[in-house]
This record gives C-alpha cells, structure tokens and sequence, in this order.
C-alpha cells in the first residue's frame, strides 16, 4: 500500500482542479481518462528510489520541484532559430514553443493525400472521433506516475495519421522548443502516431531549450505501426543542461512491421527515456539505436522494454554511451518473450565509455523467457579509453586531446551510420564532435544529480 | 641528432635498461640486436615516449633538446617515428582520416599550412605504391582485419607519409615472410637518406641483409654489449646469442664488484 503525501504530488492537485474549467470543453471520454489518469496519479505519487525501475534514477529533483505548467507564453522565437533546429529538413514540421502550438513556426511540407499533421489540441477540438480509439489506450497510467500526470496534463502536441498503402518520403518532424522564460515550468508534449498498413514514414521528435531558467519536459508518444509498415522514430533530446526530461515511447507492432527507432540523447540534467515496444503479432523485425553522452552532473537513464508477444520477430538494440566528468548513466533493458512468441530473436547490447574516473554507469539486462525456441543475447560493458589506442595516435603526432576525441568519436560512430537521415546524421556528428571540444566538467548550477551520493 | 647517455629504466619495478649509451647521426642506420627480454623494445619505447616507464638514470637528447621532458606527440611531430611490434587496430577509424590528421598535425607544428585532400591523395597513392597497398586499405580502418604482414607494411607507409628525421623500427621483421620482408626493406631503403636517421630493433639477422646498418649494437641483459659494424650481425647469426650473454653475465659482474 502506498500512501500519496503531499510532498509526492507537489502542486498538482490545485492544478489538476483549476484545469478540469479548460477542459470542461473536451469530449467526455477525453475527460474521463484525464480524471482515472489523475486519479493514479495521486494514489502513487512520484516513485521514489525503492521503486524498482527508478532504482538508479531519483526523481526527487523534479518532486519538489513545485513545477506549474508552462502558461501560453507570448514569447517571441525568431524563425531562424526554428530553421537552424530543423536541420534543412523540407518535410512536414510542427513547431510547439512552451506545449503550445505555433502554426507560424510551422511549415505544412507536402504531404501526400490523406496524411495528417496536426495539432493534437485542434484534433481534440474539431474531430475528436480521429483520436479517441487509440490515444491514452496504449501507454499505461497504472503505476506510471509520469505517463499519468502527461495524460492528465498534456495541453498539446501532435497527431500524425499516414493512410494505409502511403509513402511519406520527407520525414515529418516535430519539434518541442521550451523558452524558459518562467523558471519550474513544464510542459507534458503527447504524440498519437498511426501509421497504416503498407505505409511508410519517419517521424522526428526533437527537444530544445532556448533560456536558463529550471524547466521540465514530461512527454509521451504512442505509436501504432500497422501490418506491414516501415516507421522509424527519430528522437532528439538536446534540452537545457538545467533542465529535465522525462520521456515515452509506447510502441504497438502490428505483423510483419520494420521499426527503427534512434534515441540522441546530449542534453538535460536529469533525463529518462522510456522505450516499450510491443511486438503483437508475427513477423516483425524492430531496430533500437541509442547514443547519449553526457558531462558534467547530468543523469541518463534509459530503460528499455521489449515485449515479444508473438513468433518470428527480432529485436536488435544496442545503446552506446560517453560519458565525461561526474555524469551518470542507467541502461536497463528487459526483454519479455511469451510462451507463444517462438522463433524470437532478440539481440541486447549497451556499451559505455567512461571518459573520467568520476563518471559511472548502471547498466542491467533482464530476461524473461517462456518459450523454448529462441535466441536471446545480451551484453554489456562499460570501459575506458584503449590506452594503447591512444599511445598509437599519440606517436603520429595527434595530440591527447585530439586522440581522445577521435577514439570517442570512433566508439559511437556506429550508431551515427545507422541514422538514414542524411542531415540528422551530419547534424549528430558535427554535435557529438562540438561535445568532445567543450571543455570538459560543465557545470549545471540547478542540476541535481538524480542519484544520491553519500 | 640523438645522443642516449647511461639510460636506465625500470619497468613495474623491475631495471630493464641499466646504463644505455647510443649516438646517432644524421644519415646513419644503426641496428640494435639482441635476444629476447634484452631490453631492446624498451628502448624503442623510451624513445618513442611510452610512458609505462620509469626512467632511473641517464639522458636522452634529441637534436638537442630534451626528449624524455616530450609529450609522445610533441617527439612525432619533432620528427621521430617508431614503427610498432604490434600495430594497434582502431574500429571506426579509417587509416585515410587518421594518417591525414597525423600528418597535418605534424605540418602544423613545423608551421606548414594542411595539404589539402587532392594533394594528399597524390601522395598516398605514390607512397602506397612503393609498398603494394591496396587501394582498400585506405579506407578501411586503422589496422582492422589487417594480416600480420600488413600491419608491418602499413607502419612502414605511414613513414613514408610523415617522413620522420628519426626512425625507430621496433621489431618490423619479426613474423614477416620472405616477400613482405623485402617490400618492407624497400620501404625503408626508400627513405634513406643524409638527412635521416633510422634505427632497426630486430632479433634477427635476416632484415639486415635488406636494410643494411652503418652500425649494429648488441644489446643484453639491459646494457650495450657489444658494437661494430654490420659483419657483427653476420657473426651473431652464425655464433647464435649464447656467447654475447656470457659476455654481459661477465661484464654485469664486473660492474656489480
């Protein structure tokens, strides 16, 4: 029995009341899961350390972070900025600034007949029967403090819906800009995705902060890639080095889909990503890429949930971290394989590379197995830079420095070579090497280390 | 250009190198021969700048500055170069990338502008040439997949991009064929020249009948034994090592009394 204190909800029941006035005008079902969504909420309260999967990771930070939702700020983000972010990218992008919608900032692409992009609050307000069946169906509230307060919470964010049999060529991007103007804002961005049978799309989710004051983004995606689909998600954490960034990606596989996702974690200073895939039927094939690096005090967590629920699919993950000064990183994947899901075949792997003696890494796999017919890998390591590498380099003339940053950039390259998106791929390599020259041990002077130390 | 004067090393507490004296000038080669644990690939390692090293005594002066007091980077790129006994492999780094960042490191130290990319490539074809390289190899990572003999050969490439003042061959020949071993004396014998110096560690007598030194030393039991010129290495093929140990065992004796 858990008993919710004040302390664990924080402001949020004031809130949660003062809101239900604004949402008096959404659908009923709408305000009914907001209401269950809440409710769980306050039962639980944030979880603390004794909570098994936030072990590593304590929440307390942003708990007593008295955090109010980011009010429809006025502030002004120059275009520039938006299409420096957007990487040259032609393609369909949503721009939202502090959870709201900026169709100014926008760009609507073209976008092959049938293919929404939208505004998740206009969907809300003009067709609601598009996001009833599957939003908030997917990612559980139940014992999900986070996902429950973004349902209870979300003011905004996308809905993308590709018809079955279409090909959406230019990624469609989605991209979260949090200002800060106010300091303990947050914003809870959600995302329905629905890709249709035989269709095939890339979405990008992109996370940037423009200003210094404390800020939390709390985001939640649901994505259901129907028989046959080719979707790969894209997302990019880069937020303020003083902020904080929860996220989750809920993931529903119909048969025979190809999945990739690629999570490019560099900013924020307490940061958890949430992966579950569910792999609901036959045939499926999903590719989880992960780099995050990080200095400094930053906290990483990235946890990872793979649920094989039927037979003849893979799963490949490998997860690769750097980290530098007195950062942290979790890796926790658990791979689930049913007693129907035969011929599975899932491949774990998370590899880490300490840049400094104060720097450390939790990682954990786990493995749940009740078939008998599969092959099941896992590894993991966490190392430090080869010295004879870098002795070798060293004795051509490279200096330590410039030795160093070629072996890290070497060690996560892999991963870069997988983003078919040729411009995140350039972007993500010109940032990684920016990462490497800065100098190191950047101080976040709000950012709370996630793990206690005694 | 390189004056090693009484030079001793400890490595993890234990004295390799108990009293060195080496002089090289320009435009010479010298051998340093020796069997095993004599202490011949520490003093390549000395002079290159490892740093698992304790130096105990001694000095070592490169063209008159101090080269123990160099970083390993600042020795490469003041001209000196050690061919490895065993070439590390670098994943996701491409020999092209990093023998480009090698060179115009050391370029930017004698203050010469980075060679652009179609200047380089002009270069390391011609030089790749010169060894046989596949083209392949370029592109592919530093010494990944590599053969024994490759690995050799791509130090000795390496070389002839950077064109070191001062080359160290630590164990080039060792585990080479016939075949490898002639291109890679090749290699070398291209570089000779007045102004450069190269030093050959070797085990063997073989690679001297390819690169042959103006003078061989023999090293044992950390100290210089013996030196002449290259018919030394003649005789230590046909005597074996056995006498020149006695010889240091004796001379080892005669300093500790």
């Amino acid at each position: 029995m858990v008993v919710a204190t004040e302390k664990n909800i924080g402001p949020f029941l004031d809130q949660f009341t003062d809101l239900k006035d604004r949402q008096s005008v959404e659908p009923a079902w709408l305000r009914q899961r907001r209401e269950v969504a809440f409710e769980r909420f306050s039962r639980t309260g944030f979880p603390t350390p004794r909570h098994e999967e936030y072990k590593y990771t304590n929440l307390a930070p942003i708990a007593r972070g008295d955090f109010r939702l980011a009010s429809s700020s006025a502030a002004k983000v120059p275009i520039e900025t938006v299409e420096k972010l957007g990487l040259g990218l032609s393609g369909a992008r949503l721009v939202f600034v502090d959870g709201q919608f900026r169709a100014g900032l926008s760009q609507p692409g073209s976008l092959p007949g049938g293919v929404r992009v939208e505004s998740l609050a206009a969907v809300a307000a003009s067709d609601p029967s598009l996001i009833e069946e599957h939003l908030s169906r997917h990612a559980d509230v139940d014992d999900h403090a986070l996902t429950a307060l973004n349902t209870a919470f979300f003011q905004d964010g996308a809905f993308v819906r590709i018809p079955d049999r279409t090909v959406v060529s230019e990624p469609i991007h989605l991209l979260f800009l949090s200002t800060a103007a106010e300091t303990n804002r947050v914003t809870h961005p959600r995302l329905l995705i629905e890709a249709g049978s035989q269709s095939e799309a890339s979405i990008i989710e992109s996370y940037y902060g423009l200003g210094a004051n404390l800020y939390w983004t709390n985001s939640v995606v649901e994505v259901l890639a129907g028989e046959n689909s080719h979707v790969e998600l894209y997302k990019i954490q880069h937020e303020e080095l003083q902020a904080f960034h929860t996220g989750l990606i809920e993931l529903i596989a119909g048969r025979n889909t190809t999945i990739a996702t690629h999570s490019l974690s560099f900013g924020g200073a307490l940061v958890r990503n949430d992966i579950n895939v569910l792999l609901n039927d036959e045939g499926s094939h999903c590719d989880l890429n992960g780099l995050y690096a990080v200095n400094g005090s930053q906290h990483v967590d990235h946890h990872t949930l793979i649920d094989h629920a039927k037979p003849h699919c893979t799963s490949h993950q490998l997860y690769k971290g750097v980290l530098d000064g007195r950062s942290t990183g979790v890796f926790n994947g658990k791979i689930i394989v049913r007693a129907d899901a035969q011929k599975t075949d899932a491949i774990q792997n998370n590899k880490n590379l300490l840049l400094s003696r104060e720097a450390e890494v939790n990682t954990k796999p786990q493995l749940e197995i009740d078939a008998n017919d599969v092959r099941c890998t896992h590894g993991a390591t966490v190392g430090q830079l080869d010295k004879e590498s870098m002795f070798y380099l060293r004795s051509r003339g490279i200096n330590r420095k410039e030795a160093r940053n070629l072996l890290t950039y070497a060690f996560a390259a892999d991963i870069l070579e997988r983003i078919k998106i040729e411009p995140i791929r350039d972007h993500f390599e010109a940032q990684l090497m920016n990462w490497l020259t800065r100098v190191p041990e950047i101080e976040a002077p709000q950012a709370k280390r996630g793990k206690e130390k005694q | 250009m390189l004056e090693v004067k009484n030079l001793a090393v400890k490595v993890e507490d234990k004295q390799i190198l108990k009293g060195i004296s080496l002089n090289v000038k320009k435009g010479e080669v010298h051998a340093i021969m020796g069997p095993n644990g004599s202490g011949k690939s520490t003093l390549a390692g000395v002079l290159a700048g490892r740093d698992a090293y304790e130096v105990t005594g001694g000095s070592v002066t490169y063209e008159g500055k101090d080269l123990l007091d160099m970083d390993p980077e600042v020795r490469a790129q003041e001209g000196i170069f050690m061919a490895f006994q065993y070439p590390v492999e670098i994943p996701g780094v491409s020999n092209m990338y990093f023998l480009r960042t090698a060179l115009n490191a050391i370029r930017e130290h004698r203050g010469q502008s980075d060679l652009d990319a179609v200047d380089f490539m002009a270069m390391v074809k011609e030089r790749m040439k010169l060894l046989k390289m596949d083209d392949a190899m370029m592109t592919r990572a530093v010494n990944m997949g590599f053969s024994g003999g490759e690995k050799k050969r791509n130090e000795i490439f390496q070389m002839t991009v950077l064109e070191p003042k001062l080359a160290i061959l630590d164990e080039t020949d060792s585990g080479l064929d016939i075949d490898a071993l002639k291109l890679v004396a090749e290699g070398v014998n291209a570089m000779r020249s007045a102004e450069r110096a190269i030093v050959v560690v070797t085990h063997y007598q073989r690679l001297l009948d390819y690169i042959v030194p103006d003078y061989v030393h023999v090293l044992a039991g950390g100290r210089i034994v013996k030196s002449g010129d290259k018919s030394l290495a003649l005789e230590l093929e046909e005597k074996g090592y056995g006498w020149i140990e006695e010889e240091a065992t004796k001379q080892g004796q005669l300093v500790a009394s």
